[in-house]
């Protein structure tokens, strides 16, 4: 009686190495896998567009799609093909093996910290040691990517932009990854799933309140400015410079950033869940009076639990997006390195003390 | 008009003086630098038009002077050119920086010559145009100027010519380029998202800092003023909602005006009041567009779609009365076209409490922002001198605390008899010019207020001539539009065509303040100052 999937999954795993040598399950095995989590990763960002339109459309008086479909739902599939079938401009004074290794940089680097999620109990397809550390690192990949989509498109928009991603996402990151880092000093660990363990009575939020509260905070602002969304959406402010590093590319191409761009919503959110809010793992209360109560959290599904938790923050990112004017890139950059980036250092010394005492 | 009377016996010795609508002196090229230096230091600060014209044995320039203290002041000079060959004037753009822009569109639609001008480019054609197509003798061949088929550089805009006589007393040109070798040079527009409208500005950056801008018009220039010259005056009417699209009412309203002004006319009260609460309405509507598009250029697009929805509401009012939405051709010649709707009372009754309490929304959303406020507060800053310089007038010369409002200066149909304020800021930077429109929108509500109530009942429209020909002469009617101070300016032969008909535009001098403003600034502010500064391209190029 679960509606886990980690009984499918070993089932799976149990039938193939049983039927098959070693090596030819392992293969297997990893083929399924990609090609099951590409899968999810083109789902979400369907729902996550999907999801995106509707709800702006909420925020602004709008009805949104409602047209093809029930509720307009067909539209995105609309959408999807019209950007598949849409020509390739081919830019002739432009750098052509950068511009186009630099859309799979984007994307290669959103689905490699994609993969190494944990969706629910035994969903995890990447689990070692230093798991977290791998999503700050492989995550910066996307960076890379859209520099060289600024440099090589050979436009002075894409240009302007390209360079104010470079410097915006850098900086960003220091804050995600001390603000990350605070939370590992309390986990003791940088494998997620003894993270996600760690969480099993209580989510570190409720751990250790302040600090992780703070660092909450702060991993939110900053991923939202990793993903380059408003008010941080400066890369591409379409006021100023059209689409931003982008300008250049059409049909999938453009895609591919677009895909990319709304995976990192989710993998932001994801990651927060993960380090923040317990992951897959239910909500609890640690008393005694409260075991039906726990027993009736154990009974939703552990990737109901990811999923809600992730897409409720990604609902906080779109309403922040759609309420907030866009800063300017000097405001960016004073609010990350004088105001976010010190806190986050002290909050982490918080911590550190936290841990020592507690 | 005491005061107008001081300065013209205080600098006129001399000279002929006519008494026509405003004082109007009238001198050779000669004699207009130290003419113009002396009105200069007599306190008329503004020059509010520059009109070029061709009279056939010569050309002259009009210049529209007045004062950014006095009410009431106005000071016309005409400056003729003794022949068609010897076309020099002087240029006044050191006295008046709006004259620059001025200058340069006398110098491309009539060929006058300004010495010591430092930019005398085209304006709104291309440099290698033919021909100068206001004058009277101008030939339209399209032979002449074929449409170049074939990608061109935009290297030709960069070459600034200047013309200065040297000691022998000729004319001789010299040249100097706008952007130095290496300068990383962005162009901004023609086609871009947010220029509200085709204007072409080619900036300087030094990464992100902006170092110059140099606007590029005539994308959309249409040539109306040249048209208006073969139509009929209610046919011109048209035209004119289609300069400001934004407040194509009060264009219409002030062409109305000034033929009224010309037939001595008096058009019915009812008339009256309608065409000022029409004028209020478009006034409404054109600020909320105005800042639902500020705050998208600033990326908050929701605040745009707010604006929008509610301007929705009075074109929905104009649909109903007029026919028409955004060019609502409701204004004649002697009073409206038709009445209003039986519903209209009720439908602005209706609007005025709901745009009070959506204001207060507008506050909440996005005034009160601490981002927004923190990229608007202190950027952009306009002086008031140099919005007088500029000729910049409206809600961003108000923002600026230049009291400039034609309502309350010179007040027309009817303004002088309702109860309202003018709105004046301090600082005149870029936040101030973003309020002052939401505290004008209150203002025009309560103009509103008073007139709904009680609309008096006599009639719509006044008798007017099968065929209308204006008396000869000339005239002008400054209104104040959503943009600020505009002007029609028509001299008529008592034709039923006019001689020559200008529009004092509000836009030119709107985009002639970008470049002081950006200097130094962010390329983002570039869009928002621009924003802020509201101008509609097709009012700039006609």
């Amino acid at each position: 009686m679960s509606l886990e999937l980690e009984n499918v999954v070993k089932l799976a795993h149990d039938g193939l190495t049983s039927s098959l040598p070693g090596w030819a399950a392992a293969a297997i095995e990893y083929v399924l896998v990609g090609v099951l989590l590409l899968a999810l990763y083109c789902v979400l960002a369907l729902i996550l567009i999907f999801l995106e339109r509707k709800i702006c459309a909420r925020f602004q008086c709008r009805l949104g799609p409602n047209r093809v479909g029930p509720w307009g739902s067909l539209q995105l599939i609309a959408d999807m093909v019209k950007i598949l079938l849409k020509e390739i401009v081919k830019i002739s004074k432009s750098d052509k093996l950068l511009y186009y290794v630099a859309i799979f940089l984007a994307i290669i680097g959103s689905f490699c910290t994609f993969g190494a999620l944990q969706f629910g109990k035994g969903l995890a397809c990447i689990d070692f040691n230093v798991g977290i550390f791998y999503i700050l690192a492989i995550s910066s990949l996307g960076v890379i990517g859209i520099l060289l989509a600024g440099w090589s498109s050979n436009n002075k928009y894409t240009l302007i932009g390209a360079m104010r991603s470079g410097a915006q996402l850098i900086s960003y990151e220091l804050s995600a990854g001390i603000s990350i880092l605070t939370m590992v000093i309390l986990a003791g660990s940088l494998n997620i799933s003894d993270i996600i363990n760690g969480q099993e009575n209580a989510w570190f939020i409720f751990q250790a309140p302040l600090p992780a509260l703070i660092a909450f905070i702060i991993y939110l602002i900053a991923g939202h400015a990793e993903t380059n969304r408003g008010p941080f959406d400066l890369p591409e402010a379409e006021s100023e410079l059209t689409a931003g590093y982008h300008t250049e590319y059409s049909g999938i191409q453009y895609g591919f950033f677009y895909l990319a761009e709304y995976l990192n919503m989710f993998i932001i959110a994801g990651v927060a869940t993960t380090v923040f809010l317990g992951g897959w793992q239910p909500f609890h209360i640690h008393a005694d009076w409260a075991s039906g109560f726990n027993h009736v959290m154990d009974y939703i599904p552990s990737y109901i639990w990811f999923l809600g938790k992730a897409f409720s923050l990604v609902l906080l990112s779109l309403w922040v997006r759609w309420t907030f004017p866009r800063l300017r890139i000097d405001q960016l950059l004073h609010l990350e390195w004088k105001i976010l980036m010190p806190i986050s250092l002290l909050n982490m010394l918080v911590m550190a003390v936290w841990v020592l005492i507690f | 008009m005491k005061k107008t009377k001081d300065i013209i016996s205080s600098v006129a010795s001399g000279l002929t003086v006519e008494e026509q609508q405003y004082p109007t002196i009238t001198v050779e090229p000669k004699q207009w630098r130290k003419l113009a230096e002396k009105l200069k230091a007599n306190g008329l600060d503004v020059l509010l038009n520059l009109t070029g014209i061709d009279y056939k044995d010569c050309l002259g320039v009009i210049y529209h002077l007045t004062s950014s203290i006095e009410k009431n002041t106005m000071v016309v000079v005409k400056v003729k050119t003794p022949d068609y060959e010897d076309i020099a004037i002087p240029s006044v753009y050191d006295l008046w920086e709006s004259a620059n822009l001025y200058e340069r569109e006398a110098y491309d639609f009539y060929g006058i010559k300004f010495v010591n001008h430092p930019d005398l480019r085209r304006i709104f054609l291309r440099a290698d145009w033919n021909g100068y197509p206001f004058r009277k003798d101008y030939d339209a061949n399209p032979a002449l100027n074929p449409i170049p088929l074939v990608n061109q550089t935009v290297d030709d805009m960069e070459d600034m010519p200047t013309l200065s006589f040297d000691k022998e007393g000729k004319l001789i040109t010299k040249h100097h380029q706008l952007f130095e070798n290496g300068e990383y040079v962005v162009n901004i527009g023609p086609q871009h998202p947010a220029t509200h409208g085709v204007l072409h500005l080619r900036v300087s950056l030094d990464g992100e800092i902006i170092k110059k801008v140099d606007p590029n018009f005539g994308y959309i220039h249409r040539g109306i003023e040249k048209m208006c010259e073969s139509k009929t005056y209610p046919q011109i009417l048209q035209l004119t909602e289609r300069l400001d699209y934004l407040s194509g009412t009060m264009n219409r309203h002030a062409f109305c005006l000034c033929c009224e002004k010309a037939l001595g006319l008096e058009i019915p009260k009812r008339a009256e009041a309608v065409r000022i609460i029409f004028d209020e309405l478009t006034r409404i509507a054109s600020h909320l567009l105005g800042w639902g598009c500020m705050c998208m250029d600033m990326g908050s697009i929701t605040a745009f779609i707010y604006g929008m929805r509610d301007r929705e509401k009075i074109m929905d009012i104009f649909e109903e009365t007029g026919g028409g939405r955004l060019m609502v051709g409701y204004n004649v010649i002697g009073g409206l076209a038709n009445d209003i709707h039986p519903k209209f009372i009720d439908q602005v009754k209706e609007f005025i409490p709901y745009m009070r309490k959506m204001l207060k929304e507008y506050h909440i959303l996005f005034t009160n922002n601490p981002i927004a406020k923190g990229r608007m507060e202190k950027m952009g800053i306009l002086s008031m001198d140099k919005a007088v310089s500029l000729g910049v007038t409206g809600p961003s010369g108000r923002a600026s605390g230049w009291a400039c409002d034609v309502r309350k200066i010179e007040p027309y149909a009817g303004y002088d008899k309702i109860d309202f304020e003018q709105v004046l800021f301090e600082t005149g930077d870029t936040f101030d010019r973003y309020l002052i429109r939401l505290k004008e929108i209150e203002q025009s509500l309560k103009i509103i207020e008073q007139l709904i109530n009680n609309l008096p009942d006599d009639g719509f429209k006044a008798k007017t001539p099968a065929i209308i020909k204006l008396p000869a002469g000339e005239y002008y009617q400054r209104v104040e539009n959503a943009r600020g101070d505009f002007g029609v300016y028509i001299n008529s032969t008592g034709d039923k065509n006019p001689y020559r008909v200008k529009f004092r535009s509000p836009c030119m001098t709107l985009i002639s303040a970008l470049d002081p403003l950006c200097q130094n600034e962010k390329i983002a502010d570039l869009i928002m100052i621009g924003a802020s500064l509201d101008y509609v391209i097709p009012c700039a190029d006609r």
